[in-house]
């Protein structure tokens, strides 16, 4: 394709585009008074005690949406993971000497490593009552763990780390998703219905599948964001090319 | 609050277009980061907590950690 009909291209692209989400803000109800879909889902999310309504819609009212989501991400980590693996004429080997790390990093590091790690697990387990949930604390979690290598060595994060368990993980924490949706289909007739009991309203143990299904995400995620991490770590520091 | 975030916007677009006009992709990544936080910053503002959270830990951290990693290995690759 020459320039100029790459640049005509793009230009109706971008118009087409562009005009589809001026005219999409102007329909908005962007700081106005009506909102009726908040009119529906806060008394739904209430209701099932889930105080977080963004959990509630992610993890009740349209959790088929996030298991998409997580099916999105699943298949991501799984094609990246492909990619990084080493070819046929490449082989790990550590480096023997790995440098220094700052003493004030050293300690910093070590830390705030569980002091993450706590964080992330709060995240996670309260994704139902307060702002966050299986993904944000997930991520939280996942990058926690790189503390070791930030702080520590990548010797160290290898050792305790291991990616077959975060693979095996992934894959678990996945099934688990779809097995509490067809718990509920079982039991309702309806895909991912919310069949556990409620319990009161703020408490920990609340909100019926909510909570599981938060666990499960940020299972999934935690280890997604390891295993695609550990396979650019790898290739970055120990793959090398054996000729 | 209106004055705060009209300040937010200024800031992620300007953010925005400092990403864009770095070449270099491992400086890129650094900006990406800072942009990230701006981001945060504005949605925290806009009230939305949950998109400010995943935001701060996707866009500021695995992003750019990725990005730095993967040039990392293409410049290895060429010694």
């Amino acid at each position: 394709m020459s320039r100029s009909a790459r640049w005509i291209v793009f230009w109706l692209g971008a118009g087409g585009v562009g005009t589809l989400i001026v005219l999409a803000v102007l329909k908005l109800p962007f700081g106005g008074l009506v909102h009726p879909y908040r009119e529906l889902s806060v008394p739904a999310a209430i209701g099932r005690s889930s105080p977080n309504i963004v959990s509630s819609v992610n993890f009740d009212q349209r959790a088929l949406d996030t298991l998409g989501e997580e099916t999105i991400l699943l298949g991501s980590v799984v094609g990246a993971a492909a990619l990084l693996r080493p070819s046929k004429n490449e082989r790990e080997q550590l480096d023997r000497d790995e440098g220094r790390v700052l003493e004030a990093t050293k300690l910093l590091g070590y830390l705030l490593l569980p002091v993450t790690l706590i964080v992330g697990a709060d995240v996670v387990t309260h994704g139902h009552l307060t702002p966050g949930g299986g993904f944000q604390g997930g991520v939280v979690l996942a990058t926690g763990v790189h503390l070791l290598y930030v702080a520590g060595s990548y010797r160290m994060l290898r050792r305790l780390r291991p990616t077959k368990w975060y693979q095996l993980a992934e894959a678990v924490a996945a099934g688990a998703f779809v097995v509490l949706g067809l718990v509920g289909l079982l039991l309702t007739g309806a895909f991912l219905a919310n069949v556990l009991p409620l319990g009161v309203l703020g408490d920990l143990f609340s909100s019926g599948t909510v909570f599981f299904l938060n666990v499960a995400v940020g299972a999934a995620v935690t280890s997604g964001v390891v295993v695609l991490l550990a396979g650019f770590l790898a290739q970055a520091l120990s793959v090398r090319e054996v000729r | 609050m209106t004055a705060l975030l009209v300040v937010a916007f200024l800031l992620v677009a300007a953010g925005g277009t400092v990403v864009v006009l770095t070449r270099e992709p491992a400086r890129q990544a650094v900006t990406l980061s800072v942009y990230g936080v701006l981001l945060t910053l504005l949605f925290v503002l806009l009230q939305a907590p949950d998109v400010a959270l995943s935001q701060v830990a996707v866009g500021s951290a695995v992003v750019p950690l990725m990005v730095l990693l993967a040039v990392r290995k293409v410049r290895g690759g060429k010694r």
